[in-house]
């Protein structure tokens, strides 16, 4: 090995080292930003290592070039202006779809590899064919699937469930064809007609996978999905023999591994569960057809509401998916800011899948202003609940039921937030519809709970304008 | 299997222990962050195009790299931008009120 091919593999440990350690950067917000810097300072110096090796070996030709160049340029112009515009309370569908332009990457690195060798096929070593199979099926997976995410997080694709009859049966053939392919290319019988219908094949199962699941249960598939991104990136690692690229990849393996196993426990759902999929409702859920809660619930006018909250010495807010839906996260912010000002100690009791993605609920407060030391997670907030004055809920349905204590019924050993342990809650809903899990939510008939029967959005700027009209009273 | 394989293998399952490791200690606040910047680094497939492209000669070789050169550069550029936009976002009470 020469001096340069060394300095390069060196060059290439430090931008691996460099990954790693801005992932641990981000175990804080207050270093996370630069830890997020000093990875793509990995990076960039990962592409300009690739960028002399190229330029050394003088092996590539004028057309790669050319095409290197307008791929790189199109795609970062492109990169540039989604990042750049996107809104907060889009970003589910934009990291969806950064997702899935790196597992198509991933999977059109194992095919540009295998047309290359077109001629040699067959007499390429297993372990080349097999990860050029892997990674194409797990790309071209990947790339299908987070495309429909995107586009139902988006709206373009609707929300809801989409069951297709039979739809199973053509996700059993289309694997089979997978396998019998993959099967044969891996046993000599080789060709890239063959790759090309496995290719086909794989994205056909991506989107049959993630069309029949709910909007609800999008936080679980693009975790999964990124899981799967990664994996592909290190198999184009292991097709290319380029270590940086497995490294990375299973470095991204790992965190959608964690993140799906975080929300799905969340969701007290199984994965195999979620990807079976017809369950979970759209965004507009809250249905209101007659279903409601038995006992009697007590209503509250936002006047009464707002000089409870002004009165209160502790207040925490807890916000659901019906807020991320909303899109009331500026007025919860501002209300915050108010009590803040009246001297409540406010912070904000957030669940892990409130939101849609995971996370989702704190950017779009940290966006909104909320600083980020108010915002609690589940473990933090729990033991604070007893020492709450008003607990103020906000779009937010079974992650708030008591029920799940109790062995026996649909949201059972879920986590939850102990929100009924305060000393009042009030509660902003349009209705008393069921949440996602379809059953009664026993905070509502609790005696120390109030509705304020309202969407999201109406019923903070009302408290708002309430909480306004009372101290200047 | 060859001494590189298995040095592949090897690399693989570490890193992936040492994400494990790394990634279970960043806490729920930063979860949409962390998948963002995850995305973002998983954008180091733009090197395995250049790889590639070294050794494309065919018409078909360069339409592919065509597509995987602007759906990496895509990943990469705008998975680091956008992560870093809401990272600037976390803010603690005195930064907010100044």
């Amino acid at each position: 090995m020469n001096a340069f091919t060394s300095s390069v593999h060196l060059v290439y440990l430090a931008c691996a080292a460099c990954f790693v350690l801005g992932l641990h950067l981000m175990n804080a917000p207050a270093t996370a930003r630069r830890g997020n810097q000093l990875s793509a300072a990995g990076m960039a110096a990962a592409v300009a290592t690739t960028v002399a090796v190229l330029a050394r070996d003088h092996e590539i030709t004028a057309f790669a070039v050319a095409a290197l160049a307008v791929g790189v340029a199109g795609g970062t112009i492109a990169g540039l202006l989604t990042a750049r515009r996107v809104k907060m309370t889009d970003m589910p569908q934009l990291v969806s779809l950064f997702n899935a332009v790196g597992g198509g990457a991933a999977a059109l690195i194992a095919l540009g590899d295998a047309v290359e060798h077109a001629g040699s096929l067959a007499r390429l070593p297993l372990q080349t064919t097999l990860t050029i199979v892997l990674d194409v099926v797990i790309g071209g997976v990947t790339f299908s699937g987070s495309l429909i995410a995107s586009g139902k997080l988006a709206g373009l694709v609707p929300g809801r469930p989409i069951l297709m009859r039979g739809g199973r049966t053509v996700n059993i053939l289309l694997a089979l064809v997978v396998a019998t392919l993959a099967g044969m290319f891996l046993t000599g019988h080789s060709s890239i007609s063959g790759l090309a219908v496995i290719t086909v094949a794989a994205l056909g199962i991506g989107v049959l996978m993630t069309l029949p699941i709910g909007g609800a249960d999008m936080p679980v598939v693009i975790s999964l999905l990124n899981a799967f991104t990664g994996t592909a990136v290190a198999m184009a690692g292991f097709v290319l023999g380029s270590t940086p690229l497995i490294i990375a990849g299973a470095l991204v393996g790992a965190a959608g591994a964690i993140l799906t196993k975080l929300m799905a426990d969340a969701m007290n759902r199984s994965i195999g569960a979620i990807i079976a999929g017809g369950f979970g409702t759209g965004d507009d859920a809250t249905p209101v057809s007659g279903a409601g809660a038995t006992g009697p619930v007590r209503e509250i006018t936002v006047d009464d509401a707002a000089i409870q909250l002004a009165y209160a010495a502790k207040v925490v807010i807890v916000p659901g998916y019906g807020l991320a839906a909303a899109q009331a996260q500026h007025e919860v912010v501002a209300l915050a800011q108010a009590l803040t000002e009246r001297g409540v100690d406010v912070s904000y009791g957030i669940h892990p899948v409130a939101g849609r993605m995971p996370g989702h609920m704190n950017v779009l407060l940290a966006e909104a202003n909320a600083p980020y030391t108010e915002l609690k997670d589940l473990e933090e907030i729990n033991p604070e609940f007893a020492r709450t004055d008003v607990v103020l809920v906000v779009g937010a349905n079974d992650v708030t039921n008591p029920a799940a204590r109790r062995p026996g019924n649909a949201v059972s050993g879920m986590p939850i937030l102990d929100v009924d342990k305060a000393k009042s809650v009030i509660v902003i809903k349009r209705s008393l519809g069921h949440g996602y899990a379809g059953i009664d939510n026993e905070l509502y008939t609790d005696p120390k709970t109030a509705m304020l029967f309202s969407d999201a959005k109406a019923g903070l700027s009302a408290l708002l304008a309430g909480l306004a009209a009372y101290a200047t009273r | 299997m060859s001494p590189l394989l298995l040095a592949d293998i090897t690399v693989f399952t570490l890193s992936l222990l040492v994400g494990f490791e790394v990634i279970s200690k960043v806490p729920a606040t930063l979860h949409t962050p962390l998948m963002s910047g995850a995305n973002a680094i998983h954008g180091v497939v733009i090197v395995g195009v250049m790889v590639l492209a070294a050794s494309t000669t065919t018409l078909a070789g360069y339409l592919l790299l065509l597509v995987a050169a602007a759906f990496a550069a895509m990943n990469v550029v705008g998975g680091y931008i956008v992560t870093d936009r809401m990272l600037a976002m976390f803010h603690t009470r005195a930064a907010v009120r100044s």
